[in-house]
């Protein structure tokens, strides 16, 4: 179908241009310049035949494929719950599930040290899945919300026992929802790092945690680009069966929302199940606040005053609060620019789809690529590129933003499009038919419609990139570092008073991070953030 | 003060939706586009909007030709089957919306809001969030938006189809009222013929994406151009001339709906009754007639219902027949 104006075209052309280019320069650039690496000299070859290769490789998959078996046996009941029961609590219950997500990963790396003080491989697959429990909450609930009860009351008519219609008929009905959950949550656990690093030491590697490790520590860059490149074939692959199941949903997904209702019968061991997992989710937390207070000398606020002073001996090169307020700096241009990126790309997207273009479907997997690709190597390309950009990039103090900003952009997508794409068009039509430029329908109506929206993705942002450690840790100048940089930092030194203080600090992030979700709550969006 | 279309073609990649329409719609004339869904009706009326662009012909208003003018610069309002109404604003929110875009100042603006909304009988709606509205009230609304900026062409798209029926009737009753008040000229679009007839100056019928027939809705409504048109009219049976003769008393070829044989004790012909359904105001039976081929309907009264496999008498009625290509 040909739209009339080429003004208007030439206006979307520029106005797809700008997430283009910063998907260009800041992702794509980088992340070649890392493959060209790894290729150059002959790293791939060398550490494709290394046997500690497919080891890590193994390893990395295998925690990765527990935590997502994990957190989708816990996000099922959830799920359930929110999408179809009528209980008190529900919204206690599904910002309780949402915390997790958004925490910092140093500080739930840091939270299950607390419980594991040794760490190790239960820790790492439970930390993982902590998080991601959410992720199928929310993806699942979404499509279950919208599953015709219906078609499972056809079959208990029809003579299925209760489990029998959920297997037969609610569980296909979820699948494409479930393939989508798992390969998102996957990818996450497969580049997962603040925790591995955390819990893992130098024992428990990924291929993640062995990248920086052989970057910062070893500087073997080329054996470093070789592992980025193997991570990021995987990722692709990933990303792409993921892509195509979430289409299928998307094609799928009617607007009618069941009613909720009170839970009969076996739905009670569901909704049990469900606040079982809650209360699970709450002991890292807990744990974690309890473990800032005690010190060997019984409660203590030592580590919360020590937030103003360097650590022990001087360890850090700023105090805690001057780390506290750099990094509620750099979060707030990180979220600024992936504000602007990724609203401008949600616009853009709507407008090719209207079009049924099939640019629209490509720069829809591209946008979601940043988000799987691990933000060590992204991190890591910067380091390797950046000094070609004009003004001595790499010192500049806007890099850290825009490295966050990568990271939270598909995040930000993922929230505003549906709300965007459930604007109907033909209120869009009436609106220029009463002599609204498109500039003006879209500040007219798709605005003030995605306003709520846009706050929730603000939100969300901010607290992503607040707790953003991977490329971060990577890019961040010594003198200026955040608050989970100075956790890292903090963890690895010795000292009573530095752990102490570090734990003091993940509690300060776990704070802020759950008074933002509680906030974005109470915005009540729809979507509510989907992946 | 005429919108022409000039052998317009619509294509969805290698379906032509409308092909070659040539229709005029003077200054205030009401044309409704009367057709059976899928029938590119629709698409016609946006591609007159300037919602999307022709693959051949032309849209001119006073013979000016509109292929480089964009929607928000046509001064045609749109009104949808379902209102579409924007969902932040309240009710006068809603109807001032064209006005602001014109930059109407304010005052102006509020009294301009208040004449519409008493016009389509919603004084002092002002303030209502329109969420609240009935489907009925949202339509009047969504009215009263399209007319506000006084438009040069208003085009209505199925406007009463999502309403119930007795509804559906009252509002055609005020939306044909209000359209000679405003003196609007007006497209429709509408695949109910009560509604078309109800509305409209002039009908044009509309199948697979072409304009079969134009005239009045009386003409169009007696002298169908072909059979198809006839039967999309309500004829059920359509005769050969010479049964038609035999039966009507015209020797040509014709269309009979279902009031054109009546259940009259005193009536020319014989009949067997084969069903029996009850309508709101009659009942309908299928009936053969002695002498003819095929089966026919009949109406009688609801008082007096004939039984399946009775014998009655028939009379004809010149209103429920029509002439087919006759005009």
């Amino acid at each position: 179908m040909a739209f009339p104006g080429a003004g208007l075209r030439s206006g979307w052309t520029l106005a797809a241009l700008l997430p283009i280019a910063f998907l260009g320069v800041f992702f794509a650039w980088p992340v070649a310049a890392i493959v060209g690496l790894g290729f150059a000299e002959g790293g791939v070859w060398r550490a494709l035949t290394e046997p500690g290769t497919w080891g890590l490789v193994g390893f990395t998959l295998g925690q990765a494929a527990g935590a997502t078996a994990l957190a989708l046996l816990a996000g099922l009941p959830v799920a359930f719950l929110l999408a179809r029961c009528r209980v008190r609590g529900a919204g206690v219950v599904r910002a309780a599930v949402m915390v997790p997500f958004v925490l910092p990963t140093v500080v739930v790396g840091l939270a299950f040290r607390a419980l594991w003080p040794d760490g190790g491989v239960l820790p790492i697959v439970l930390a993982n899945a902590f998080f991601n429990v959410a992720v199928v909450a929310r993806t699942v609930g979404g499509l279950w919300a919208r599953v015709d009860r219906r078609a499972e009351d056809a079959a208990r008519a029809l003579g299925a026992s209760r489990t029998r219609a959920f297997t037969s008929v609610v569980l296909p009905a979820l699948a494409p929802a479930i393939g989508s959950a798992a390969s998102v949550v996957f990818l996450f656990c497969a580049t997962s790092f603040g925790v591995v690093l955390v819990l893992g030491g130098a024992r428990y590697r990924t291929l993640e945690t062995e990248i920086y490790l052989r970057t910062v520590e070893l500087f073997d860059l080329s054996g470093a680009a070789a592992l980025s490149l193997l991570q990021f074939a995987a990722v692709v692959a990933v990303l792409l069966l993921g892509g195509a199941a979430r289409r299928k949903r998307e094609r799928a997904l009617p607007l009618r929302v069941e009613p909720t209702r009170r839970p009969v019968g076996g739905e009670w061991a569901a909704v049990v199940a469900a606040w079982l997992v809650v209360g699970a989710l709450l002991v890292p937390v807990v744990g974690l606040v309890v473990r800032s207070l005690a010190t060997a000398d019984g409660w203590s606020l030592a580590g919360y005053r020590a937030l103003a002073g360097t650590g022990e001996r001087g360890t850090l090169a700023v105090s805690g609060w001057q780390a506290a307020l750099n990094s509620v700096r750099v979060a707030t241009d990180a979220t600024l620019v992936a504000l602007v990126v990724g609203v401008l790309s949600a616009v853009v997207l709507v407008g090719l789809r209207r079009r049924g273009s099939w640019l629209g479907e490509v720069l829809d997997t591209a946008l979601m690529l940043p988000l799987g690709v691990s933000a060590v190597t992204v991190g890591f390309g910067y380091l390797v590129t950046m000094d070609a950009l004009p003004g001595d990039f790499r010192t500049s103090p806007l890099l850290v933003p825009l490295a966050q900003a990568l990271v939270v952009t598909p995040l930000v997508v993922r929230i505003v499009l549906p709300v965007l794409r459930a604007v109907d068009e033909r209120l869009r039509q009436a609106a220029a038919s009463l002599g609204a430029s498109p500039w003006r329908v879209w500040r007219e109506v798709d605005l003030p419609l995605a306003a709520r929206s846009l706050v929730a993705a603000a939100g969300f942002g901010f607290v992503v990139a607040l707790g953003e450690f991977g490329a971060t840790s990577f890019l961040a100048r010594p003198d200026a570092p955040t608050l989970p940089v100075v956790i890292a930092r903090l963890m690895g030194r010795p000292g009573e008073l530095n752990s102490q203080l570090a734990y003091a600090a993940c509690a300060l992030l776990m704070v802020v991070t759950t008074v933002a979700v509680l906030l974005i709550e109470r915005l009540r969006v729809p979507a509510g953030g989907e992946f | 003060m005429s919108l022409g279309l000039n052998g317009i073609s619509v294509r969805y990649g290698a379906v032509e939706a409308v092909s070659e329409v040539d229709l005029a719609v003077g200054g205030g004339e009401v044309v409704a586009l009367l057709g059976p869904s899928g029938c590119g009706k629709s698409t016609l009326l946006r591609a007159v909007a300037g919602l999307l662009t022709p693959a051949a012909g032309s849209v001119t208003w006073d013979g000016e030709d509109l292929a480089g003018t964009p929607p928000h610069r046509r001064g045609f309002g749109l009104v949808f089957q379902d209102g579409q109404l924007f969902p932040h604003r309240d009710v006068a929110g809603n109807v001032a919306f064209g006005l602001r875009m014109r930059g109407v100042p304010q005052d102006e603006r509020a009294e301009r809001v208040a004449r519409l909304l008493e016009l389509v009988g919603l004084a002092g709606y002002q303030r209502r969030r329109v969420t609240e509205l009935s489907g009925g009230e949202q339509q009047r609304v969504a009215l009263a938006r399209a007319l506000a900026p006084r438009p040069r062409l208003l085009l209505l798209d199925e406007p009463l189809s999502a309403l119930d029926r007795a509804l559906r009737e009252a509002l055609a009753d005020d939306l044909a009222r209000l359209l000679r008040e405003a003196r609007a000229t007006a497209l429709v679009v509408t695949h109910d013929h009560d509604e078309a007839f109800t509305l409209a100056d002039r009908v044009a019928v509309m199948r697979s994406g072409r304009v079969r027939q134009v005239g009045p809705p009386a003409r169009v409504w007696r002298a169908p151009v072909d059979v198809e048109t006839a039967r999309f009219l309500g004829c059920g049976v359509v005769l050969d001339p010479e049964p038609a003769r035999r039966l009507v008393g015209v020797a040509h070829r014709v269309g009979l709906r279902a009031t054109a044989l009546r259940v009259d004790p005193d009536g020319p012909f014989e009949a067997e009754v084969l069903t029996r359904a009850h309508r709101r105001d009659h009942v309908r039976s299928l009936v053969r007639v002695a002498g003819f081929e095929g089966e026919f309907e009949a109406v009688a009264p609801v008082s007096a219902p004939p039984e399946p496999g009775d014998r009655v008498r028939l009379a004809v009625d010149a209103d429920g027949v029509a002439v087919i290509g006759g005009g």
